[in-house]
């Protein structure tokens, strides 16, 4: 592996091709929960730099819900999932039947049942990343904070910043339209070692 | 009014009057602001981690708290910042999330404030004020003219340093 480039254009392939696969995943269990049907876009995924990793959730100052799950066994680092506020308060709504009050905070019922969704959105792309290295991944609990995007997004950027200056990012669209989206982002960010080892699982050096 | 002088992650430059400069949404990161009062002359740097001789990938300078700091001593000298006068302003190195484990990994909003302050100190650069810790988000903005470092917070009323 080069030392300046991250990763090179088959690489990318892959872990946006383990990003499509995951997503769908995540898709079919969001629609399970929410008990309707969950359409999915074609996830988008970006190689940037780490500097627009909060550009691409809207800016740095966007307010977001981050759930970080730390990784362990085969494959050491961290992973993430961002989504707006716009689309926490939307996935609030259709899961617990309620009205969010959108300028408030968030009570701990709430919370919580972001958590379990975040839980449960990474935990299919992890299943995905594990099925197709054949590698054991162990996540933690599920780590979860509101705040400005740039502020969440600068652990997975700092944790990026150890191996170099780009950070991969797959954009998850759920959701039926616009003002009802409640997709996300997300961010697997493995150390040095691990890297090598999900590459080497998958046959590409 | 002047101009807002926005620097994003891992970078740094310099502002005189009547421009400020600012850096969003400072996480684990440090935003260190090194200004000479009397000159009215200052630089910013939003530093990501604390050593740079523990990274193999370090060309980027502005990454890190000791060549971040000593690139921008450099750089506010160069504007005519008078050495002795230089006094120095940080916030930032929060810890974002709640973790329960003490893994080395997840307290670099730590390492960095003292990676930070020890570099000032090994430069003999006072610290003039700090909000660093904590677990929220902040924006800051430092106008050289007043001197006053301005900290933004979600669901906080801003406060000046």
């Amino acid at each position: 592996m080069a030392e300046n480039q991250i990763i090179n254009e088959m690489q990318f392939d892959v872990l946006r091709e383990i990003g499509n696969i995951g997503s769908g995943n995540a898709a079919t269990a969001l629609a399970k929960m929410l008990n309707q049907k969950v359409d999915i876009k074609v996830p988008k995924a970006a190689l940037l730099d780490f500097n627009e990793l909060p550009q691409a959730v809207g800016g740095e100052e966007t307010i977001v819900v981050g759930i970080l799950l730390t990784l362990s066994e085969d494959v050491e680092g961290m992973m993430m999932f961002i989504m707006k506020i716009e689309a926490a308060y939307n996935l609030i709504e259709k899961l617990m039947f309620m009205q969010v009050d959108r300028n408030g905070s968030l009570d701990e019922m709430q919370m919580s049942c972001l958590q379990e969704i975040g839980n449960i959105i990474t935990g299919a792309y992890l299943s995905s990343l594990s099925d197709l290295t054949r590698l054991t991944i162990q996540a933690s609990v599920p780590y979860m904070a509101m705040d400005m995007a740039g502020a969440i997004l600068s652990v997975p950027a700092i944790e990026f910043g150890k191996l170099g200056d780009k950070a991969l990012m797959i954009e998850a669209e759920f959701g039926e339209d616009a003002a009802n989206e409640i997709g996300g982002y997300f961010l697997l960010i493995p150390t040095m070692a691990s890297y090598d080892a999900i590459m080497a699982s998958l046959g590409i050096g | 009014m002047g101009n807002m002088i926005k620097i994003g992650m891992a970078e740094l430059n310099v502002c005189l009057p009547p421009d400020a400069i600012t850096t969003l949404g400072l996480g684990s990161c440090v935003g260190v602001v090194l200004y000479d009062p009397t000159q009215k002359i200052c630089g910013m740097v939003h530093v990501m981690l604390p050593d740079s001789t523990k990274i193999k990938n370090n060309e980027n300078r502005a990454k890190f708290a000791d060549t971040g700091i000593e690139d921008l001593l450099q750089r506010v000298l160069a504007l005519g910042a008078v050495r002795r006068n230089l006094v120095a302003k940080i916030a930032g190195g929060a810890q974002m999330f709640a973790f329960k484990s003490d893994n080395d990994m997840l307290r670099v909003g730590d390492r960095n404030v003292e990676a930070t302050k020890a570099k000032l100190q090994e430069l003999h650069i006072p610290i003039l004020a700090e909000d660093t810790g904590k677990n929220s988000g902040r924006t800051i903005e430092f106008y050289p003219e007043t001197g006053e470092l301005l900290v933004k917070s979600v669901g906080k009323t801003p406060y000046k340093i």
